[in-house]
């Protein structure tokens, strides 16, 4: 997408607004709508995944640490992880502004 | 002259989405569209038409499955009525926005409740805003030229919008009248093959039926308006390449004797016939009056509209529909509409009429006449009359 969004005439849009451009939505920054974010206290994580197995957003991947650790851009807030931790490494805070 | 054969107007249109090489057909029988339906799933099992029969469930799955046809790019077809056309509703909004090039014949019936399988316009008005072309036919020999017609029209990459062709229910679909069928070599040169621009294709992938943002979603809208407005002269080029072919000629806005007339009927569908008889007898009894038929009713023809009733004193228009508690008749609520700014203009008198297959006879056309005139004359404390109705 040469333009953004905000830029684009509909003279710019595809016929139906088909999208060219195969797997675009991740540009979808959905993680901005979220009220509440997780925290982690990694000491008491024993990496074994069960957060990125229930997270609905799938946004749950390994970092550098190979600790789970969700993607703020598309984490939805919902509290899921922190209920399924075993051992309570999640702590939901809420979202500044 | 080409050879005229007695048809029943459904079987027809059968017969000329056959001559069309139509893929895929997707549709679910509801009266008054049965017959339609039914002999094109003959034809498919007969072997005679080489294309998918989908008997779906539902009318809401015909429409869905339409949409995955043209997706691939396929020549699509469905039809329905009545009940079925609403129970598509919120599929005919994804056709056209997503700008796939599906035909469909709506044989027009009322609204329940009460059950009423007989014709009137209900079913077409409630679907007015859904983007579609839309065009309404009054006679069998119209509605099979329509069809052929409707998908040129859709297909044309300048356009690739559906198409539904108005067909009154009963009053049209269940004629049998003298028609002119086309040929296979004839229909094959005026129709081009359909070539889709972007159909699913898992060489080239695309996503199709996305999301838009509020960012977006107003340019996308916009688009869809600029294209079906500029459709129309499309239509026009194509309607005029039919005559030339067929030597059967239709624009947006018919007349029928209107020179000079100070009167002006304004009809859509097959009422139009019953029209032309009674404008002859008001002629003849020195009446100074015409008739306009209203045959493209999306994109709405403003231009060649005000340039037909621009010099008449009085409109009548006839409307099969009742829009409660509003204006009466969608079409005279238009009408008035696309007059008000003008300022040349006759007195528009609107009556609705014609209800669930009610007829509205020659004697019936004179009658409206003579009260419109009135009404035109004297004014009147209502919106619209109900022709008719017992009181």
């Amino acid at each position: 997408m040469a333009k953004s969004e905000g830029e684009m005439t509909w003279r710019d849009l595809e016929i139906g607004c088909v999208v060219t451009d195969p797997g675009s939505a991740s540009q979808y920054i959905t993680g901005a709508w979220k009220s509440q974010r997780p925290t982690y206290d990694f000491k008491k994580c024993i990496k074994c995944g069960l957060c990125a197995l229930f997270c609905p957003e799938g946004c749950i991947g390994q970092n550098e640490e190979g600790y789970f650790e969700a993607d703020l851009n598309y984490c939805k807030g919902c509290g899921i992880c922190p209920m399924e931790c075993p051992t309570r490494v999640i702590t939901m805070v809420e979202e500044e502004e | 002259m080409p050879k005229r054969e007695g048809w029943e107007v459904s079987v027809a249109i059968g017969e000329v989405v056959k001559l069309a090489d139509t893929d895929i057909v997707a549709a679910y029988p509801i009266t008054p569209q049965t017959h339609i339906v039914e002999h094109l799933a003959e034809l498919v099992a007969d072997g005679e038409l080489d294309a998918e029969f989908i008997p779906v469930e539902s009318e809401h799955s015909a429409m869905s499955a339409c949409l995955g046809s043209a997706a691939i790019g396929a020549r699509t077809f469905t039809a329905t009525a009545g009940q079925g056309l609403e129970l598509m509703h919120e599929v005919l909004y994804v056709a056209s926005s997503m700008r796939f090039p599906i035909v469909m014949v709506v044989a027009n019936r009322a609204l329940s409740a009460p059950l009423s399988v007989w014709g009137d316009h209900s079913d077409a008005m409630a679907v007015r805003d859904t983007g579609w072309i839309q065009i309404f036919v009054e006679n069998g020999q119209e509605a099979i030229d329509n069809v052929v017609c409707a998908f040129r029209i859709a297909e044309d990459k300048r356009v690739l919008l559906p198409v539904m062709v108005h067909v009154d229910g009963f009053h049209l679909s269940h004629m049998i009248e003298p028609l002119v069928l086309p040929n296979k070599d004839e229909v094959n040169s005026f129709l081009p093959p359909n070539k889709f621009p972007l159909p699913l294709n898992p060489d080239k992938p695309v996503t199709m039926g996305d999301f838009a943002p509020p960012v977006l979603y107003t340019e996308a809208k916009w688009a869809q308006e600029v294209n079906l407005r500029a459709s129309k002269e499309v239509i026009l080029e194509c309607w005029n390449e039919f005559g030339s072919v067929f030597k059967r000629y239709y624009s947006p806005v018919e007349t029928y004797r209107v020179d000079d007339a100070r009167v002006l009927f304004l009809t859509m569908g097959s009422f139009s016939e019953t029209a032309t008889v009674a404008i002859d007898e008001l002629r003849s009894a020195g009446k100074s009056v015409g008739l306009i038929k209203l045959r493209l009713w999306r994109p709405f023809p403003f231009k060649e509209f005000r340039k037909a009733v621009k010099d008449a004193d009085v409109l009548i228009v006839l409307d099969r529909a009742l829009s409660f508690g509003g204006p009466g008749g969608p079409v005279c609520s238009e009408i008035k509409a696309a007059l008000y700014n003008e300022s040349k203009k006759p007195k528009v008198v609107s009556f609705v009429g014609g209800l669930g297959g009610r007829d509205i006879t020659k004697s019936g056309f004179e009658e409206i006449y003579q009260r419109g005139i009135e009404i035109a004359e004297k004014g009147s404390d209502q919106e619209y009359e109900m022709f008719g109705v017992r009181e």
